[in-house]
This record gives C-alpha cells, structure tokens and sequence, in this order.
C-alpha cells in the first residue's frame, strides 16, 4: 500500500510539502559514542568527525568536512550526553535540555534532574517525534552519578531505549559491544576503563569508514564532568598483506 | 465575620486590604470535620476523625492516595478536595511517566498552591473550599504541607485543620518536639491521641477515624480498623500519658528493633505496597 496515494486524505501526514519541514534524511553526522560503567562512574568516548552527506536522491558519497565538533556535554550537575547521527538534531536536543535543568534549578529546592530522569525525558521526546514521522536523527547515550548511584542508558531516533553496564550506539554496537562483553567487569578503575574504550575506538577506527582518529574520553563521577581534550590512537598498518600490494598483478594500484 | 458590601466578589478589595471571599472559604475549612498530620525525619502519618451524617449512612473519605509516597488528608467542601486530590493524582502520573521517578512532594505543593491562587484573581471563579494536608517524601526526607484556599502554603511538623483542630493543636504543640526522632509506632500514637482531644469527651474506636502512614521505604496506605483498635487500646491502657514521653528512651531502641506489637504492623506494612489485605494487619486495599 503506497501511503503517497493515498496523499489527498491524508494530507497533513507525508505530503511532499511537510517535506521540507521534517528531518527525511541526516545531512552532517557524527559516528559511534561507546560508554561504560566503571569504579567511580561512567565514561564515554567518542571521535571528532563529523561527515556532510551529499545526496541526489540516492547516496554519493560523504565528506569529512568538520573535525572539532564535540559529540559529548554535560547535562546538569549529575549527567553526561553523548550522541550520534545528525549534529543540528543534537544542537536541539542541547536546548532541550538546557530549558529542563534551567526550570529545575529555578525551583531551587534541593531537588535535582539525576541521569535516570533525563533520560527518560529524552525517551518521551525521541519516541514522540518518531511517532510524528519527524524524528530528531540521533543515538544518544545518557550516563551519570547520583547520589553514588551509577547509571548508564541509551536511546535513539525511533524511541528505543535501555540501560546497561555498557552501552554504544551506531557501529559500536557491532564493533565495541561483543569486546565489552568479553572484557568489562564491575570495578574498572579508571585507567582501565580508558583502555577498554580505546581498544574499542581503535577497532571501530580500522573498520568504521566514518570515523576519524581523533577522540575525547568524558568522565562523570560524583565530583563532576571532565571532557578530556582531543588525541589520537596509534595505529598498526605493517601487515604482510599490505607490503608490495602489486606483486602479483603489475599495472594495478 | 459580618455580611459587608466587599464580601459578594472574590476580586473586591475590603478597604482594609482584606478579600473576604476567600476568607469565607477558610471558614469552610474550620467547619468540616478535623484532619490531622504529624511528621518524623522518615514517616508521616495523617488522621482524620470520620464524620458519617447519619447512623445509616457510610462516612465521607477524607484521605486519598495521590502516589506511593504521597496522601493528602482534607478538611472542608469534600467534593473540593475529590477534585483536587484527582488533578494531584494526575500530576504525579504525568510526572511519572516522563521521568521515571517520583514528583517530589514539594513542588506538588507549589503547583497546587497556584492552582489555588488562580481562584482568588477571576472574577468568575470561586476559592476552593478546602483545606489540604499534604505528606509526601522528596529526596530531603518526609515532609508535611499545608494548602489553604488562599493559595498559601506551609509546611509543618505537625498541623490540625477543621472543626476542634484547636484542642489538637494545643497537644502537638507540646510534643512536636518529640516528633522529628520518633519511630513510626510512636507517630501513629501521637496522631491518635491528637485525634482524640478533637472529639472532646466522646470515645475514640476505630470506627470513627482513618489513620494513614507513609514513609521512606514504605508505601503509603491506610490503617485497617483491626491495627487501628489495637492500638487505640493499647494507650488507653497505659493510661493518660502519651506514648513518646513513657517510652522517650526506648525511642532509640525503637528505631532499631521495634517492640512486638510494632514488629507485627511493621512487618504487615512491609509486604503492604500494593497488596490486598492478606489476611494480616496493617495494609487495607488501595483505593486506586
């Protein structure tokens, strides 16, 4: 059943001019955010790059066109946000969130948004535009501290979401989840736990084609949010294989 | 009070500042039946004496269940109150379902309150004629709230409203003190002792008041009759002496191990959450 043909009565839902005002496609893009729960709290890690999309009513292809854009904030004084998927979506989400902890604090009465709260508010908005056919293009994963109590969850663009000791969105759940399920355990320290995510970011660099070699890791704890500036994982390219890669078929590159 | 020519409008100004409107809906307050709440660090305990208008009729309710951690006890118009009570349920659901936690007590209160205030400001509305105790429990603790027609609100250690509140007050005035530390068991007897100096003489059984507890870590739900006669005798036993000042030591014992006849409710009211009477004291059925 073609829902477009049936356009006249139903014409405030999927007609081509409500087009323009719905998020059909995402344009500028940021890849994987893997998180885990570790000793003191939660961390996050999440990669610079963000790819402009080029379509013509089909893919063409993508370009790495902005490199210093932060994937992860804090949210209050006891979460942290990392997301995925489409960065201005991301920047709404932001103001959203921004006016929630704004009308919380106004109350001023020692109550506060904890990460559970948030996230599940997130949850509302997410499924509540999906259930629009106007989605915000995102996979978001939420993680905090209250009142030593850690919490790590996820929710992305169609309103599914959940709670874990680790959580990842995009490729990560491919890539980083099943090496979290083998390595992570209860009472990471945090170095360790900066090891595992970068062995994870390191596997999500050599086969994610959209991600870059340039990471922040954020850390929440009951003290408060530290984002630490951007580096870069080393790399190992000195296989066999790749050595002389043309010595059985000259002429070719 | 007197009939004046500023009393018609609730958005007539007396020339001494007063709206007489809405002080005419505190009157109502004054004249239904008492309610009464008292708090601990930890618990609230809410009563109220049962006024039915005949022998053939059932009594009125006077205390609902706005969520598990949050009752609310009402003197005045009670068909008010219903409403009330319902826009309370309401906003704790809302609030439930969007953040998954509970509406802290608090802001119940404030919202309430402005609820309240609107009345007071248009010219085509009425003041609620209804007095509201509220008890709930946000992340600082349990707390007691007071909601006035006015759009006021306070909040309280403990408090009487409704007709013989006086008689009440003057009681939980020379043992508040004793509240904040007090074990659950305690707290349900002070309540019904307060209970008791409001119907001045007549004899207190559990056929004529509702007491209603909650706490952290305890839902809130209603005494049954059985828990609540119990109790009733236990102190008129013991003789005039209010409970918490014979016992003001073992209060500290009290909160650790609860003497036998507290275990027994205790330990009804620890399986109580949302469960039916099963069989054993202490929960009634939920009212919603």
């Amino acid at each position: 059943m073609n829902v477009a043909d049936s356009a006249p009565a139903m014409n405030n839902l999927i007609g081509s001019d409500a087009d323009s005002q719905r998020t059909l496609y995402p344009y500028v893009t940021g890849t994987s955010v893997v998180g885990i729960k570790y000793k003191d709290g939660i961390l996050l890690a999440a990669d610079m790059g963000d790819y402009l999309a080029c379509h013509d009513s089909g893919s063409y292809g993508s370009t790495l066109r902005y490199k210093t854009v932060e994937r992860m904030k804090s949210v209050g004084k006891h979460s942290i946000i990392g997301a995925s998927g489409e960065i201005s979506d991301f920047q709404e989400i932001m103001r959203y969130l921004d006016e929630l902890i704004l009308y919380d604090n106004m109350w001023d009465d020692g109550n506060s948004f904890g990460p559970k709260e948030v996230h599940n508010y997130l949850t509302r908005v997410m499924y509540n535009r999906r259930n629009k056919f106007n989605p915000l293009w995102n996979s978001l994963v939420l993680g905090g501290v209250k009142n030593g109590q850690k919490y790590l969850g996820t929710v992305n663009m169609i309103g599914v979401h959940y709670e874990d000791n680790h959580v990842a969105t995009g490729f990560g759940n491919h890539l980083s989840r099943p090496i979290l399920r083998d390595e992570w355990h209860e009472n990471l320290t945090f170095e360790e736990g900066v090891k595992l995510l970068e062995k994870c970011m390191r596997v999500l660099l050599y086969r994610d084609r959209s991600a870059v070699n340039k990471l922040q890791i954020a850390k929440i704890t009951e003290e408060g949010v530290t984002i630490s500036q951007p580096y870069s994982l080393k790399t190992f390219w000195n296989f066999a294989a790749f050595q002389n890669p043309t010595v059985g078929a000259e002429g070719s590159w | 009070m007197f009939r004046n020519q500023y009393d018609t409008d609730v958005t007539t100004w007396s020339p001494a500042g007063r709206l007489f409107q809405v002080e005419y809906a505190m009157e109502a307050v004054k004249q239904g039946s008492a309610a009464i709440g008292l708090r601990s660090k930890t618990h609230v305990v809410l009563a109220c004496v049962n006024k039915a208008s005949s022998e053939l009729s059932s009594h009125q309710k006077k205390i609902f269940k706005v969520d598990d951690h949050i009752g609310v006890a009402i003197a005045g118009l009670t068909a008010d109150g219903r409403v009330l009570s319902r826009y309370m349920r309401n906003e704790c659901i809302n609030y439930s379902y969007t953040y998954e936690s509970p509406l802290p007590v608090g802001r119940l209160v404030v919202q309430l309150a402005d609820k309240a205030q609107v009345c007071t400001q248009r010219s085509w509305k009425r003041p609620y004629g209804v007095g509201l105790l509220i008890g709930g429990l946000d992340e600082s603790g349990a707390h007691l709230y007071y909601n006035c027609p006015s759009g006021n609100y306070f909040e309280y250690q403990a408090f009487a409203i409704g007709s013989r509140s006086q008689a009440a007050k003057t009681y939980l005035e020379r043992k508040f003190e004793t509240f904040v530390d007090s074990s659950r068991e305690n707290l349900i007897k002070d309540a019904l002792f307060a209970l008791r100096e409001t119907l001045q003489g007549e004899k207190l059984t559990s056929s004529n008041c509702t007491i209603a507890v909650l706490g952290i870590g305890e839902a809130f739900s209603t005494l049954d009759q059985e828990t609540v006669q119990r109790l009733i005798n236990e102190f008129e036993v013991v003789g005039e002496d209010p409970p918490a000042e014979a016992s003001a030591a073992p209060d500290q014992s009290d909160g650790a191990e609860p003497g036998p006849a507290a275990a027994a409710a205790a330990a009804a009211a620890d399986d109580d959450d949302q469960e039916t009477p099963a069989a054993d004291q202490g929960a009634a059925p939920m009212d919603i």
